[in-house]
């Protein structure tokens, strides 16, 4: 039974870290119909910032709960920084070109980021600090759920009601909602799509970035690498859950982590990727609309 | 010409860089040893070249536009190269110079240059391969390294199980290749376009991580070693006489792609192709069988990619997995995309810059990733249609009897 | 013309999306040589109809029979793949023209040959008797189509230079070259000017001398009255009337869908 509440957890954590991406792939797909195909380096930049910025102070020796707010910030900073820059530079100017175009240059701009990143740090793995302490209040439970599995998972819900809250009660939320619905109405109502389009990036970066930096944490090292994997997980989440709906990514996400734990936990931890991977291709050939999305019905 | 407010423009990119790159390109820490190196001549650089960068992109966008307009009054010229692969007495005589060069290749150059070259003519037959796919029926790919990869390990296994030769697997790598392709695409090809390249990069890494996990069938990771080179009737041969003789199969391959794919780019199946890769619904309405159509093309490059892994696993004698990766279907979609989708001497080009250049100027070579992923992105935003831009074929009429028109390749 | 042989029989179409019913049980019956009108004021469903003829959408019920005249097969429709409707011998424009862009305008109207075709890779590798023959034959085929909707002159353009008017006759030269006895026109003048028009009825009435039966849907209804034997009258996915132009212009039930729009304009 602690087996299986072990998996649970570690499926849950899991899950959280895939839903803190999914989110950036649904909402930007939700708005302008692209997969990003550069999110998942999104991510990996924000592992690294804050992998940077936090090995920095503390060798400077600041204390440790200064580290963890100052490099959550700064890889949210930098993290919204670069999407804001990948959306203007690679998408932006391809709005109106053929359905192909930007995924290519959203292909580009991930290869691009990845070797940047390899270029100018490193291609070993780097030992990442350990930002989250053993609770002692956590000791009795210790053997089946860590403090960081309780820290991901309280910090991935207090991010999901955010998100949640920013999207329904703001302004640019309600805007964000008219944009995915009608681009053209909404540019008639008078909403800055542009601005909207933007502000999409940014949020999915920054909560691209806090997961980056959970799960450096959580497994303690980087490397250029791990954008890949985790955003191509991360998409087969939302697709899972309904690409374009943001309730659809946090459950696909959760379903992902689920299974992928108790699939490694009980049958085999060699094929692992496949499994995620199988999952992706099936979900597409058979249920494209995933387990909370509409289908699309064509227009002619 | 260039106005102030640019200027000023361009300072605000070159100071946004600079903050955008900061922790990564300035920043340095080495955790075991705790310091902190602060690389600031990285940021000067940062921002010089973003200054510069950005002033030529306006210059760019400033003349296309300008270009587009003239395009309206229908007073532009084509240019130069694209006039030259349209007039047959340019390109012919083109053609057999480059035919020669490439026969005599190997007489005029070491074996160490004949290797390089065979790299880059294989690259030549994946680009084009892919190009049937992705340039010309309009079905992105991502998954094509897969293909290669059963091409190269039907080969290494075959060759390890049942001691076949190559000639005897040549045909037999592409035809499971195409087989693979068809077993594939039948379900996947109704999806749409992105979908359809989300399914086939899960599926490329699916056969990749396979292969490195079931040891048993393929020996893992470590991959297969001393896989034999082609005899040549049975005779064994030097070191640099089995290279030569690989280089010229591979040369003899690359016609045999061109004039493959030229003639199927102007028959029917081909216009169909171009057809579906403009407007689907258009295609079904006037009796084009999507599924079908789509199904030759798909299986058509995997084919062609079949035919080249098996050429690779006898040239470097040794495949695993790791020649298989993602990375390498990007690759070849970058030799597609620069080329020219949908144009043969375009890609033939793009493939010969792509991986002759960082070949011969080493200091690039570090760079060679960076820049096809910067590849995709500049052709995307500045010029879709590759170098060479794909030309339409030229019909005449004389009254009612028909001219064969110019072949614009 | 009422004796000649039924050749599109729609029978109790229907077609809903979630809650809306977009078609709402219609019959049509459309006649060897005649050319029928569809119309009705716009969302009332007509180009769905054409779309669940066509077979880009399936109906929720209904049956829809072709037969050809040429020799007197009938086919049921419903659930069959556009391309396999095209070949049975029903071919449409589209509403908002869906031309290959980039394509010459002969290669446009050669696509249409595709399913009347057969040469595959063997063909087109090596160029085979056979293979050539067909092509050549294409070519002279798209080129007398194109001659015919007098494109003629401009063979090796591209389909989006060509002018609006252009671009929809066309459509119409692309949907002829797949040999259909049935045509089906989505607004073919829309967008046209008077001189256009003239010409496109002109065209229409050739087409139908030379034996292909039409369906259109327009809203110019001077072009409705004047070219069409017969018309159907669709509003929120019903049909509401039917009968010659001179029955329909009457019809009460017509004036009140169009509701103080000029139907005799």
């Amino acid at each position: 039974m602690d087996y299986f509440i072990e998996l649970l957890f570690a499926g849950l954590t899991r899950g959280s870290i895939y839903a803190l991406i999914a989110l950036g792939y649904t909402m930007v797909y939700g708005i302008i119909g692209l997969i990003n195909f550069a999110h998942g380096e999104i991510y990996m930049i924000g592992a690294f910032t804050s992998f940077i910025v936090a090995t920095v102070l503390s060798i400077y020796g600041f204390p440790l709960l200064a580290i963890v707010i100052i490099a959550a910030v700064a890889a949210a900073v930098w993290s919204s920084a670069y999407g804001f820059t990948v959306e203007k530079l690679a998408y932006r100017p391809l709005r109106k070109a053929p359905r192909l175009a930007p995924l290519i240059s959203a292909i580009g701009m991930s290869i691009f980021l990845q070797n940047y990143v390899l270029l100018a740090q490193t291609s070993d793995f780097l030992p990442f600090p350990e930002l989250i302490p053993e609770f002692a209040f956590m000791e009795p439970v210790a053997h089946i759920v860590g403090s960081s599995d309780m820290v991901i998972l309280v910090t991935t819900a207090i991010v999901m009601i955010a998100l949640t809250c920013l999207i329904k009660f703001t302004k640019i939320g309600k805007a964000m909602r008219a944009t995915a619905q009608d681009k053209t109405m909404a540019v008639l109502v008078g909403v800055n799509v542009d601005r909207v389009i933007s502000a999409t990036f940014i949020i999915g970066s920054a909560l691209a970035a806090i997961g980056g930096l959970l799960i450096a944490s959580h497994i303690g090292q980087i490397n250029f690498y791990i954008g890949f994997l985790a955003g191509i997980k991360a998409f087969t989440a939302a697709v899972l859950g309904g690409i374009g709906s943001i309730p659809g990514a946090v459950l696909g996400s959760l379903v992902l982590g689920l299974t992928e734990s108790f699939a490694t936990g009980y049958i085999s931890s060699d094929y692992e990727d496949v499994f995620a991977f199988s999952l992706l291709v099936l979900i597409l050939i058979f249920k494209p609309s995933g387990l909370l999305g509409k289908t699309e019905t064509k227009k002619v | 010409m260039f106005p102030v407010k640019e200027l000023k423009r361009s300072a605000l990119t070159s100071l946004w860089f600079a903050f955008l790159t900061f922790p990564i390109m300035v920043v340095k820490v080495d955790p075991i040893e705790r310091v902190v190196s602060w690389r600031w001549d990285n940021m000067f650089f940062i921002a010089f070249g973003s200054f510069v960068f950005s002033i030529l992109a306006k210059v760019f966008i400033i003349q296309k536009e300008r270009r587009a307009s003239k395009k309206k009054q229908k007073t532009i010229s084509e240019p130069l190269v694209q006039r030259i692969v349209r007039e047959p007495r340019f390109l012919y005589p083109l053609a057999l110079a480059c035919f020669i060069f490439g026969i005599s290749f190997p007489f005029l150059f070491s074996t160490y240059q004949t290797n390089i070259m065979t790299t880059a003519l294989m690259y030549v037959v994946l680009g084009l391969g892919l190009n049937i796919v992705v340039g010309v029926a309009g079905l992105l790919d991502l998954g094509y390294v897969a293909f290669y990869a059963v091409g190269a390990y039907s080969y290494a296994l075959l060759n390890y199980n049942f001691d076949m030769g190559f000639w005897t697997v040549l045909p037999i790598g592409g035809l499971l290749a195409a087989l693979l392709g068809i077993i594939l695409g039948f379900p996947v090809l109704r999806l749409r376009g992105d979908y359809l390249a989300i399914v086939t990069l899960g599926f490329g890494e699916i056969i990749r991580l396979v292969l490195e996990n079931w040891n048993d069938f393929s020996q893992g990771p470590s991959g297969i070693a001393n896989i034999p080179r082609p005899s040549f009737f049975g005779m064994d041969m030097t070191f640099a006489g089995g290279i030569t003789y690989i280089y010229y199969i591979i040369l003899v391959l690359v016609v045999l792609t061109i004039f493959v794919v030229n003639r199927l780019q102007n028959s029917r199946l081909g216009r169909a192709w171009l057809a579906l890769r403009e407007d689907e619904i258009a295609c079904e309405a006037m009796g084009i069988d999507k599924t079908k159509t789509k199904l030759i093309a798909f299986s058509l490059g995997a084919f062609w990619a079949g035919f080249v892994g098996v050429i690779f696993a006898a040239k470097t004698t040794f495949v695993n997995p790791a020649s298989f990766t993602f990375l390498e279907s990007a690759i070849i979609l970058s030799i597609v995309v620069l080329g020219g989708m949908g144009s043969i001497i375009g890609v033939v080009i793009g493939a010969l810059i792509l991986i002759l250049l960082p070949e011969y100027l080493r200091a690039l070579s570090e760079y060679r990733m960076l820049a096809f992923g910067a590849i995709l992105v500049v052709m995307m935003v500045f010029k879709p249609g590759g170098i060479i831009s794909n030309v339409r074929r030229n019909y005449k009429f004389k009254g009612l009897s028909v001219v064969e028109g110019k072949n614009n390749e | 013309m009422s004796d000649s042989p039924i050749i599109l029989k729609v029978e109790g179409l229907s077609k809903y999306f979630g809650g809306i019913k977009a078609i709402d049980n219609v019959d049509i019956d459309i006649r060897q040589g005649e050319i029928v009108a569809l119309i009705g004021p716009n969302g009332a469903g007509k180009t769905t109809f054409f779309n669940c003829l066509t077979g880009i959408y399936t109906p929720t019920a209904g049956d829809i029979y072709l037969s050809d005249p040429r020799n007197g097969k009938t086919t049921r429709l419903n659930g069959k793949k556009p391309n396999k409707i095209t070949e049975i011998g029903m071919a449409r424009t589209f509403q908002n023209i869906r031309l290959f862009p980039t394509m010459s305008v002969l290669e446009n109207v050669m696509i249409g040959r595709h399913c009347r075709t057969k040469a595959l890779i063997f063909g087109a590798v090596f160029r085979n008797k056979a293979t050539r023959i067909e092509e050549t034959q294409i070519i002279e085929r798209s080129y007398e189509l194109l001659k015919k909707i007098g494109l003629h002159r401009q063979v090796n353009e591209e389909a989006r230079n060509l002018s609006y008017g252009a671009q929809r006759r066309l459509e119409i030269g692309r949907a002829l070259a797949t040999d259909p006895f049935l045509l089906l026109l989505d607004e073919p003048a829309a967008g046209m000017n008077p001189k256009e028009t003239e010409a496109l009825v002109a065209l229409i009435r050739e087409i139908c001398a030379e034996g292909h039966s039409i369906l259109l849907i327009e809203h110019d209804m001077k072009l409705v009255m004047s070219l069409s034997d017969r018309i159907f009258v669709m509003d929120y996915g019903k049909k509401i009337a039917q009968g010659t132009p001179e029955e329909v212009r009457e019809n009460p039930a017509v004036i009140k869908a169009y509701l103080g729009e000029d139907v005799d304009a």
